[in-house]
């Protein structure tokens, strides 16, 4: 096939009564990358993925898979997609194990290359040992890797993660982000939405951001980085009633003014070199304000929305941003 | 300087699939739509996961056991004297019509049970595989043969107790039971539908109740009609439930298959022609 997207989606609508969920979105997914959706809560992410998924009907636009028209032959994008959802889609009332006979008996494998199957998966995703046992006693990590390894029965070619690791500690993130990359490694093509940037930092290779059903930035993770200072010094003055006065220290120095927090006290700096860290604090010790804490961190979702759209991911809508 | 790539030592890949997916490859297998055979074992494989959960929530069974029991010897001893003259007089009459009644009580969970499940998480799953959506709804039904299997039996065995002595034998019974099952199945489409269209478990609870009471004391499954004022008598007759209830008396009481029997039997046909394609429609669109 010369056409080498494994998604391309125009303009696609969604409406919930008066509410437009998402609002003319174009997305083009390239064969074998990770493409990460990043946005806020709300922002229209799941119902994006649902539309291409064949579980909403679009309501305006045009999406393809592989070439393959999504609103008119959904049997076959069902084949092609492997969906894992936001929340686990498995049935507590079976074992792990069934839950996998089940869905691979479902997609016409015979029952004994069903069974082979799901003692594989369970075997590369480590559940083999609470294999028999009902699902009530999963825990959240298990049950999402059981959901993800559902999702890989038949080896599809495009597989769709919403937000595999929200709620996951950070061993189980790495091992989910590691089992990711390896079904890249195996061919397969991922669209995965998530709410924080150094997720979408450390997997994808391309990111849309999208806010309130509208796409505002779509870029390496890197160049979306940059928009915002590679690395963000935040710290909180001794004295609240000093914020003006270090952000004018800040703009002296800096040449840009400091993103203030709800937090009284509390000032994010965004740095366009980490060094530039040591000047800020002499030039606040120079003049005479005191510090409580101070970090340095990478730059927050909260921080690269702020810079994209002029407005905080949790603030509640105000104003239209454009 | 955030969260490092924990270098995991968990067990990874000892089973890897040998070669890269090719996505011109797997597009090239797919198909617009299901085969026959193909939903057959969807449908199977939708019943093996009722039959799962049957077996683990045996509380399920508790309509499908007390009220053939218990409707059947109630019923019999209080109204077998005022409408029949006596008990065993009344068994004939009264069997059938429990018989059709513990029918409409299991299709009636079947709606119920229905709702529920398409509520869980599992049903995204369902509707994410590439499986004709026939297959979630026809398949708990396919393991519902079996509660409508115990119920009647049931129903039957304890008539028998109380002195029941079936006119039609051993295959009149076999018959009888045989047709309660279809007629339970295929009435069943329709609390299917509902359960599609209905917003909750509850709601598909008391709309079904609604359409149950009338069509079972409606009918003649527990009083002859002539016994009844003209209107209602109308009505009985019209009902459905009315001709199974004759049907089965034929074939239990007479052993003979009847004009009533072939009566049913394309009522539910009908039924099935009509409401099997509705839900599968409404089930479609819920998505
Ligand atoms: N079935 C529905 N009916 C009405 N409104 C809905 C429905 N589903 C989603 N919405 C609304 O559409 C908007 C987008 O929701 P969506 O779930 O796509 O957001 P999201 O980006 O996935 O958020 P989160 O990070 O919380 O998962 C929200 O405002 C939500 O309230
Ligand atoms: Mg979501």
């Amino acid at each position: 096939m010369a056409d080498l997207s494994a998604v391309r989606a125009d303009s696609l609508v969604k409406n919930f009564g008066d509410f437009r969920a998402v609002d003319g979105i174009d997305l083009h997914v390239r064969q074998g990358e990770i493409f990460g959706v990043l946005g806020p809560n709300g922002a229209g992410k799941t119902t994006m993925l649902r539309m291409l998924a064949t579980l909403l009907p679009i309501d305006g636009g045009h999406a393809e898979i592989f070439g393959v028209d999504v609103r008119r032959e959904p049997h076959r994008i069902r084949q092609l997609v492997g969906v894992t959802g936001q929340y686990a889609s498995v049935d507590e009332d079976l074992t792990a194990r069934e839950n996998l006979w089940l869905f691979a008996r479902l997609q016409g494998l015979t029952s004994t290359r069903a069974k082979t199957i799901a003692g594989d998966l369970l075997e590369r995703f480590g559940l083999q040992e609470a294999a028999n046992r009902p699902l009530s006693q999963f825990s959240g990590g298990m049950r999402r890797r059981l959901d993800l390894a559902s999702s890989l029965i038949t080896r599809p070619p495009l597989i769709f993660l919403d937000e595999p690791t929200t709620g996951l500690d950070p061993r189980t993130r790495g091992q989910m982000w590691d089992t990711i990359r390896e079904l890249v490694t195996d061919g397969s093509t991922i669209l995965l939405t998530t709410q924080y940037l150094d997720e979408a930092d450390q997997l994808a290779g391309r990111v849309a951001v999208i806010d309130r059903g509208r796409k505002v930035a779509e870029d390496t993770p890197d160049a979306l980085k940059t928009q915002v200072g590679d690395s963000t010094l935040q710290l909180r003055l001794a004295d609240g009633a000093d914020t003006a006065l270090a952000a004018d220290v800040v703009r002296r120095l800096l040449g840009e003014d400091p993103v203030l927090t709800p937090e009284s006290g509390r000032m994010n700096i965004p740095l366009p070199d980490p060094d530039r860290a040591a000047d800020v604090l002499i030039g606040l010790r120079e003049a005479g304000l005191g510090i409580s804490s101070v970090s340095v961190a990478k730059p927050t979702l909260d921080e690269v929305f702020l810079a994209l759209t002029g407005h905080g991911a949790d603030e509640p809508q105000m104003e239209a941003a454009r | 300087m955030t969260t490092s790539t924990a270098t995991s030592t968990t067990a990874t890949p000892t089973t890897r699939a040998p070669q890269r997916i090719d996505p011109s490859a797997a597009v090239a297998r797919t198909t617009s739509r299901s085969s026959l055979q193909a939903t057959w074992v969807q449908v199977l494989a939708m019943a093996w996961r009722a039959l799962k959960k049957m077996r683990r929530k045996p509380e399920q069974f508790f309509d499908v056991l007390i009220q053939p029991l218990l409707f059947t010897a109630m019923f019999a001893f209080i109204f077998g004297g005022a409408i029949s003259g006596s008990v065993s007089n009344y068994l004939p009459v009264l069997i059938p019509g429990i018989l059709a009644q513990t029918a409409l009580t299991v299709c009636m969970a079947t709606g119920v049970q229905l709702r529920e499940d398409m509520d869980k998480g599992v049903f995204d799953r369902f509707k994410s595989l590439p499986i004709a959506r026939i297959a979630p709804l026809a398949g708990p039904m396919i393991a519902d043969l079996i509660r409508y299997g115990i119920a009647s039996v049931l129903t039957v065995v304890t008539g028998l107790l109380i002195g029941y002595r079936p006119g039609g034998g051993v295959l009149g019974c076999v018959g009888g039971v045989a047709l309660t099952v279809i007629a339970g199945w295929s009435l069943a489409w329709i609390f299917t539908w509902l359960g599609t269209m209905a917003r909750s478990a509850q709601s598909v609870q008391g709309i079904s109740m609604m359409i149950m009471f009338p069509l079972t004391f409606l009918s003649n499954a527990f009083v002859p009609a002539d016994t009844l004022p003209g209107w209602l008598e109308a009505f009985v007759k019209v009902n459905p439930v009315s001709h199974v209830v004759s049907a089965v008396r034929d074939l239990l009481n007479d052993g003979a298959v009847t004009a009533e029997v072939g009566w049913a039997v394309i009522g539910c046909a009908i039924v099935v022609a009509v409401f099997a394609p509705l839900a599968v429609r409404s089930y479609s669109r819920k998505m």
